[in-house]
């Protein structure tokens, strides 16, 4: 079985020499004549104004950790339906459980608007 | 095994038996797994050349017009072309951008996408790698594409691409939800998290045992991929070039590539867990076979990212978070436990195809008439504008 | 030096030295990126230790959502990212001493585990270990009550998450 990941181990170092073999090559090919308006930040052909940040918009957080969430509970439910060959019924149905405990919670969060955009 | 039947495990165990005969057994394993992976790896490259080419021209075919047909018969030499004007575009860093995390950003994305070929079954017996994980190994590997693109819009030191890769991440994040439910129902069916055994489970396609699931699973991975009608991670009206604003030349060149070879692994993805991957007749016999069929169902599955691309206009972001919130995932979920429970009782019988299609059709109703109730609700509440006084002629 | 235990010793100390940049950085988004760094090789040691399965819930649930969750907070909340701040103050020299001190107890309390020495028993190479925990997680005699408690733990997180973060809606008649 560690055999089945040395293949992926050895993929992951070729797959990252692979994209830098262009970027390199466009290191010897392309011209590099810097200029300081060119270096500039770009802000659709104006001077930037103020410092780059963004405003604070708690949703994006809210997303993560909604997502954080159903993407541990499906991290539950994955051996779950692997072994479906040798459960009985009531396990598959404990399983379903687990889901809809877990909807109750996506329930939750929409009647609270906390899935909304705005 | 001959070389008709199996060319790859024929050469294979050729130069097995070839550095066997001078090199120790660790080294003769170590150089035919590198020789794997290189082929692997440089198989999902080379097809890129070839996508970008036909996506132009099957998007031109679909806005009634030729596409590229200068460069070499049928355009089919364009994509050396871009590729050649972008190695020779300058590469601007601006100045104030992160310079490690910048330069890493598009290696990442390029990576992360490579690495789903490692466990794609190509033919029976040619597979990277047969983890017995496979299937949450490929949702595992997308999330280092998503951390590329955080990295590639804080790096930039851009408000902009800031901006756009929290709304891209927004999103990605958002449809990584459904994609992962449904990708459940492809291994409830088959019992198996590993890549080969959902394809040779597959005597009769997944399709038709859980339609709506495949086709929830190819919406959130269009998504995924940043595609229209979801590609707003990109728009230039809206947001100039998102993530990859400050990007030029070959690291540009290496999110394009990337997002292309993208569309397309989802394409052949869908292929091996809904269309049966390399099954077809005569596949198990010549193994070549399996492959080209394999190629023609991803190809399929690319031809319809590329239809939905060229029908739909682009969706607004708080319509595809609530359509993913609301709708994709309930919905997925509903599916994955109708099939979970109808699988258990008439899993070995010969009524699965039939209850399980019927049931797939009855959450689909069921989610018809929730967005009806739904859309009815919303008219009802809309307000009823008071008579104002109106000037009449005396 | 069999090839498992150089990948292992790789792994450590790439893990270690990017948990040390992680305390040291000043940029709280250079920390974030080493914390990805040392959570993908705990990742590495677990394939390393035949939990292919974990291996890639780690690097799904902690790099490609927990990890993402901090770093959207971290950018969201820092604003100015250039305010650089001093990475020890007075107090250093104390918690270096008592840190070590802790480390060399757990050293010395874990050395005398008397089972540190043995091997495990070695696994049956024809084991699915994904199936083997899928049955375990919810049959009666073994772990289907702190599966359902589980459950129950990700809603309340979830509900208690939601509370403390959700938008406050705007209401300008409660002025009054």
């Amino acid at each position: 079985m560690l055999s089945n990941w040395i293949f992926v181990g050895i993929f992951i170092s070729i797959a990252a020499v692979f994209p830098l073999l262009p970027i390199v090559l466009a290191r010897f090919l392309a011209p590099r004549k810097p200029n300081p308006i060119k270096l500039d930040t770009y802000e659709c052909g104006m001077e930037t104004v103020g410092d780059t940040w963004v405003q604070f918009k708690v949703q994006y957080y809210i997303y993560a950790l909604v997502f954080l969430v159903f993407d541990i509970e499906t991290v539950f439910l994955f051996p779950w339906a692997v072994a479906f060959d040798v459960l009985p019924l009531f396990a598959v149905l404990e399983g379903v459980l687990f889901i809809v405990i877990l909807v109750g919670g996506l329930l939750y969060a929409w009647r609270k608007g906390a899935l909304e955009w705005a | 095994m001959s070389f008709i039947n199996d060319p790859i495990g024929f050469l294979a165990e050729w130069i097995t038996n070839f550095l066997s005969g001078f090199l120790p057994e660790a080294w003769v394993i170590f150089i035919v797994t590198l020789l794997g992976v290189i082929i692997t790896a440089s198989f999902g490259l080379i097809i890129v050349i070839f996508l970008i080419w036909l996506e132009r021209k099957i998007a031109a075919r679909f806005q009634d017009r030729l596409g590229p047909n200068r460069a070499g018969p049928y355009g089919l030499l364009q994509t050396f072309a871009d590729m050649i004007k972008l190695i020779t575009k300058e590469d601007v860093v601006p100045e104030k951008a992160d310079k490690l995390t910048f330069n890493i950003a598009p290696i990442l994305s390029v990576v992360a996408v490579l690495l789903i070929w490692a466990v794609v079954p190509f033919a029976p017996g040619w597979i990277g790698t047969d983890l017995n994980v496979g299937v949450l190994y490929i949702a595992a590997v997308g999330s280092f594409g998503i951390l590329s693109i955080l990295m590639a819009g804080w790096s930039s030191n851009n408000k902009y691409a800031l901006l756009g890769a929290f709304r891209a991440v927004a999103q990605l994040i958002s449809y990584e939800v459904p994609m992962l439910i449904t990708l459940m129902v492809p291994v409830l069916l088959a019992r198996d998290m590993g890549m080969m055994t959902i394809v040779e489970s597959q005597n009769l396609w997944y399709i038709a045992l859980a339609p709506i699931s495949a086709i929830i699973f190819m919406v959130s991975s269009i998504a995924e991929v940043g595609r229209t009608p979801f590609d707003l991670i990109e728009a230039e009206s809206e947001i100039v070039a998102g993530y990859h604003t400050e990007y030029t030349g070959m690291k540009f060149g290496m999110f394009f590539a990337a997002e292309f070879l993208h569309a397309f692994t989802i394409g052949v993805i869908f292929a091996i867990l809904f269309l049966g991957g390399w099954r077809g007749p005569g596949a198990e016999e010549f193994r070549l076979l399996g492959v080209v069929y394999l190629m023609l169902k991803g190809l399929l599955g690319y031809f319809i990212v590329m239809w939905v691309r060229s029908t739909l206009p682009r969706i607004r972001i708080d319509h595809m978070l609530a359509f993913n919130w609301k709708f994709l995932t309930p919905l997925s979920l509903m599916l994955l436990v109708m099939t979970a429970i109808l699988d258990k009782i008439f899993g070995d019988t010969a009524l699965r195809l039939p209850l399980l299609l019927a049931g797939n059709v009855l959450v689909l109703f069921l989610g018809w008439l929730a967005l009806r109730w739904a859309s009815r609700r919303q008219t009802k509440t809309r307000r009823v504008f008071k008579k104002r006084p109106v000037a009449k002629p005396a | 030096m069999t090839v498992e235990q150089a990948v292992f010793l790789f792994t450590s100390f790439l893990i270690l030295f990017s948990g040390f940049m992680m305390v040291t950085r000043q940029n709280l988004v250079h920390a974030a990126l080493y914390l990805v760094v040392a959570l993908f090789g705990v990742a590495v040691i677990f394939v390393l230790l035949e939990a292919g399965f974990l291996a890639v819930v780690q690097v799904l649930v902690y790099i490609g959502a927990i990890a993402i969750l901090m770093i959207f907070a971290v950018m969201l909340t820092r604003g100015d990212v250039s305010q650089e701040q001093e990475p020890v103050n007075a107090n250093f020299g104390w918690a270096l001493l008592l840190a070590a001190l802790f480390c060399f107890g757990l050293i010395v309390l874990i050395g005398q585990w008397p089972a540190i020495d043995s091997q495990a028993p070695a696994l049956d190479p024809e084991a699915d270990t994904v199936l083997d925990l899928g049955a375990a997680l919810v049959s009666p005699d073994a772990y289907v009550i702190p599966f359902e408690v589980a459950s129950v733990l990700l809603l309340a997180a979830l509900i208690g998450a939601l509370v403390v973060a959700r938008p406050q809606k705007k209401n300008p008649r409660s002025a009054k």
